[in-house]
């Protein structure tokens, strides 16, 4: 039974050493090839254009914090809605009506969101 | 050494190394990239202790939603890259905390009998998760949905009331 699982997780740890292999042959690759030449102009973020002044971090409005905080309940609920989805038909109904009010308290919560006017991008 | 064993050390490595990164990087953007680094090797763990769920459960809120909320923390603030040393007069504070801490956590390994052969442990399935969840536990998780909407609607009128509209 435990190697069964780890069968299937073979498959992810081929495609993550690729990963790793990839993004990194690739960085070496351009340590190797590319020629280097230090000038101060090519530190500059435009080619051509207007000079950027000031600091590259600027302060975002907090209103768009709540993106976030949407983004982390419907996550969450999609955690929940995973050990649903692989068994709902063995569940029965009874599951199913369970998933409909989980589904509906929190699509209250996005109504809610939505009448507040949270999701307008200003 | 079996190769479990092989692989376990090198995920074990690699999360180290990624959590090393989260307090010795001097740019705090790198910081959040070495905790995903982190973040991602427990989950690698979770799925080597033959635990599935909790491993998707680690990608996704902790990979996933709890950086994005500490990368937009970070956007929200004016926050710089450190300069100067962080530490303070809580210097001392923070060694003791640190030695108990350890202390503590060694004591909890050694102390602790450990169970043994990793074939032995159980499996638990998703559907077992579901089984459970919707039956034994549907209460509780319709209360989870409530906390949820709690959590949202409070952010809301939180954020409403700041900017006074």
């Amino acid at each position: 039974m435990t190697s069964e699982v780890f069968n299937v997780y073979i498959a992810v740890l081929i495609a993550t050493i690729f990963g790793f292999v990839l993004v990194g042959s690739a960085l070496i690759g351009n340590l190797i090839l590319s020629p280097r030449q230090k000038s101060p102009h090519k530190g500059v973020t435009y080619e051509c254009g207007m000079l950027p002044i000031g600091r590259s971090r600027a302060q975002v409005h907090f209103r768009y914090y709540l993106f976030a905080i949407l983004f982390l309940i419907f996550d969450i609920e999609a955690v929940f809605l995973f050990p649903w989805a692989v068994s709902f038909v063995e569940l029965g109904e009874q599951a199913f009506y369970e998933m409909l009010v989980f589904i509906g308290i929190l699509a209250f919560g996005l109504l809610y969101a939505w009448k507040k006017g949270v999701l307008n991008w200003r | 050494m079996t190769y479990e064993e092989a692989l376990f050390y090198v995920i074990a490595a690699i999360t180290v190394a990624g959590a090393l990164g989260v307090v010795t990087a001097r740019n705090v953007i790198h910081s959040a990239l070495f905790l995903i680094l982190a973040l991602l090797g427990v989950a690698a763990v979770y799925v080597l202790l033959a635990s599935e769920f909790l491993a998707i459960v680690q990608v996704l809120v902790y990979g996933g939603a709890v950086t994005i909320l500490i990368l937009f923390a970070m956007m929200l603030t004016r926050v710089r890259d450190i300069e100067g040393p962080l530490d303070g007069p809580q210097r001392p504070f923070a060694a003791l905390a640190a030695t108990v801490f350890l202390g503590t956590t060694v004591l909890a390994v050694t102390q602790t009998e450990w169970r043994g052969e990793t074939d032995e442990a159980t499996v638990v399935t998703i559907e077992q998760i579901g089984e459970a969840l919707f039956s034994t536990w549907a209460m509780p998780f319709e209360i989870a949905s409530l906390l949820l909407m709690v959590a949202l609607i409070g952010a809301i009128v939180l954020a409403r009331g700041e900017e006074g509209e």
